[in-house]
C-alpha cells in the first residue's frame, strides 16, 4: 500500500471549479484590459523556442531541396539575366533620373507619406492558428524587438494584418482576411471610403470583400487600387490593400459592395515586415 | 509524476505540431485537430477527471496564444474531456470501434460550438457552406490523424499504467 492515501476532489467539484474559472478569466477579458501579462511570458519561453525550432528544421529541409532541383534552371537562367542586366543598368540610369525629379515634385507638394518612410521589422512566422475557423499566425518577435499592439504587418508591398496580441518573443498577427477583421479603407483613385472584411468564405478563393462604398458619381471601376483610409484609427493611411475585383450596388442603392483581390498572398507567406510607427 | 511529465511532453508536442508542421500540411487549406484526439482518447481511457485537466490545459493553450477571449477554448476542450470520462466504464483496451467514434463525435461537437458561438451569433448565416467547406474536412482529417495518433497514445498509456502496477506493487 502507499504510505499514505493521497487526497483528491471528486471530479465534479473540479468541473465546477474549472468551469467558474473559465467564464471568470472570460468576463475578465471581456471587461479588463486582459491580466495575462506573466502568463504569456511564461509560456513564451516555453513554446516559441519549440515552434522556431521545428520551423527551423522544416525551412532547412525545403531548402535543401529546392538548391538541388534550382541548380539546373540557376545555370540557365544566368546567362538570361546576365543579358538582363545589361538592359536593366541602361535603363536603371533612366529611372534614377525620373526618381530625382520625381523627388523634387513630391518636395514640392510636400506629400512625403510614403510607407518606405516608415520604420519596419522583419519577422518569420513561426505558428498558425490551430484551427481551420480563423486566420491568425505567430512571429518571432515581440516587444524584445519594440513591437506592440496595433502595429500594421505588411509583406509584397500591402497589407497583410495586425498585431493583436504581443509577448518578449511573439506577435500574434490578424490577417485582413480573417472572419473577425473590418478595416476602414478607399479607393485610391477618388478617395471614396469603404470598409473592407475578411470573411471566411471568400478565404479559401483568396478574395476579400468590402461594403460600404459610396460612389455616387460610378467612378470606381474594377481593377481599382485599394488602401488604408485616412481615418482609420489603427491602420496606417494609404497602405495597399489590394485591387477591386467585383463591384455591385447595394439593394439601398446608396452605396456599393464588391470584392477585392489582396496583392499579398496569405497561403504562401513566411516572412513579414512590421510597421513599427503606430498611428 | 511519470504521467503528469510524460502527458505534458504528448500536449505540447501535439500542439506545437499542431500550429506548425500540420498547418503547412493542409490539404485544401484544413488541417486536422490533434489536441481533441489526447483530450478525448485520455478521457475515455482513465476517466473524467483526467480528461477535465488534460483539456482544460490542451484548451488553455491555443486561448493564450491564439484566443480572442480567455477561457473559451480551456472551457471546450475540459467539457469535452469530462463528457468522454462518462465512456470510460465501457472502454476495453482491444476496442477500436468506440475510440473511433467517440473522437468523431467529439469533433463534430467542437466545430459545431465553434461554428454556434463564433460565426452564427455574429450573423454568418451560411451554414451549408461552413459544413462542407470546413466541419466535414476537418472531420475526416482528424479521423484519419486519429488511427495514427490514437495508437501512439494508447501505447503510451500502456506503458504508464505497468509502469504504475510495478511501483504500487513494491510497497506491498
Amino acid at each position: 500500500m502507499r504510505k499514505r492515501k493521497k487526497f483528491s476532489i471528486p471530479s465534479k467539484y473540479l468541473l465546477l471549479f474549472l468551469t467558474l474559472l473559465c467564464i471568470g478569466l472570460m468576463l475578465l477579458t471581456f471587461t479588463t484590459d486582459m491580466a495575462t501579462g506573466p502568463l504569456r511570458t511564461v509560456s513564451n519561453y516555453v513554446f516559441v523556442p519549440i515552434q522556431k525550432g521545428i520551423n527551423q528544421i522544416g525551412w532547412w529541409i525545403s531548402d535543401k531541396k529546392e538548391n538541388l532541383a534550382d541548380l539546373k534552371e540557376v545555370r540557365a537562367k544566368n546567362q538570361e539575366l546576365q543579358q538582363q542586366v545589361d538592359e536593366l543598368t541602361a535603363e536603371n540610369t533612366i529611372l534614377q533620373q525620373d526618381k530625382f525629379e520625381l523627388e523634387r515634385l513630391r518636395e514640392l507638394v510636400k506629400l512625403d507619406s510614403e510607407y518606405s518612410d516608415y520604420q519596419k521589422v522583419g519577422a518569420r512566422i513561426i505558428g498558425k492558428d490551430p484551427g481551420n475557423w480563423f486566420d491568425k499566425f505567430l512571429i518571432d518577435k515581440g516587444t524584445n524587438d519594440g513591437l506592440a499592439v496595433d502595429m500594421n504587418v505588411i509583406a509584397g508591398g500591402g497589407l497583410v494584418g495586425i498585431i493583436t496580441e504581443v509577448g518578449p518573443d511573439y506577435a500574434t498577427v490578424r490577417s485582413i482576411i480573417d472572419d473577425t477583421t473590418n478595416v476602414s479603407a478607399m479607393i485610391e483613385t477618388t478617395s471614396d471610403r469603404c470598409i473592407v472584411q475578411g470573411n471566411l468564405q471568400l478565404m479559401n478563393d483568396g478574395i476579400i470583400q468590402f461594403s460600404e462604398l459610396s460612389d455616387k458619381e460610378n467612378k470606381v471601376n474594377v481593377g481599382d487600387k485599394v488602401v488604408t483610409s485616412i481615418i482609420s484609427s489603427k491602420y496606417l493611411p494609404r497602405i495597399l490593400i489590394g485591387y477591386v475585383k467585383e463591384i455591385n450596388p447595394d439593394a439601398n442603392n446608396l452605396t456599393k459592395s464588391g470584392t477585392i483581390t489582396p496583392v499579398v498572398d496569405f497561403e504562401h507567406l513566411e516572412e513579414v515586415l512590421v510597421i513599427t510607427d503606430l498611428k | 509524476m511519470k504521467r503528469t511529465l510524460v502527458v505534458t511532453v504528448l500536449i505540447i508536442i501535439c500542439y506545437v505540431l499542431q500550429c506548425t508542421l500540420f498547418q503547412s500540411l493542409a490539404l485544401a487549406s484544413i488541417s486536422p485537430n490533434l489536441l481533441i484526439v489526447v483530450t478525448s482518447s485520455f478521457g475515455f481511457m482513465r476517466g473524467k477527471k483526467e480528461g477535465l485537466i488534460i483539456g482544460f490545459f490542451c484548451g488553455f493553450l491555443i486561448d493564450i496564444f491564439y484566443g480572442d477571449i480567455l477561457g473559451f477554448y480551456a472551457l471546450m476542450y475540459m467539457l469535452i474531456g469530462y463528457g468522454n470520462g462518462f465512456f470510460h466504464k465501457i472502454f476495453f483496451d482491444e476496442d477500436v470501434k468506440l475510440p473511433m467514434i467517440l473522437i468523431t463525435l467529439s469533433e463534430i461537437i467542437f466545430s459545431f460550438v465553434i461554428y454556434f458561438f463564433l460565426f452564427l451569433l455574429r450573423n454568418r448565416l451560411e451554414f451549408p457552406y461552413y459544413l462542407v467547406h470546413v466541419i466535414i474536412p476537418e472531420v475526416v482529417y482528424t479521423v484519419v490523424v486519429t488511427v495514427i495518433l490514437y495508437r501512439i497514445i494508447l501505447w503510451i498509456n500502456r506503458k504508464l499504467e505497468a509502469a504504475e502496477k510495478r511501483s504500487a506493487n513494491k510497497f506491498v
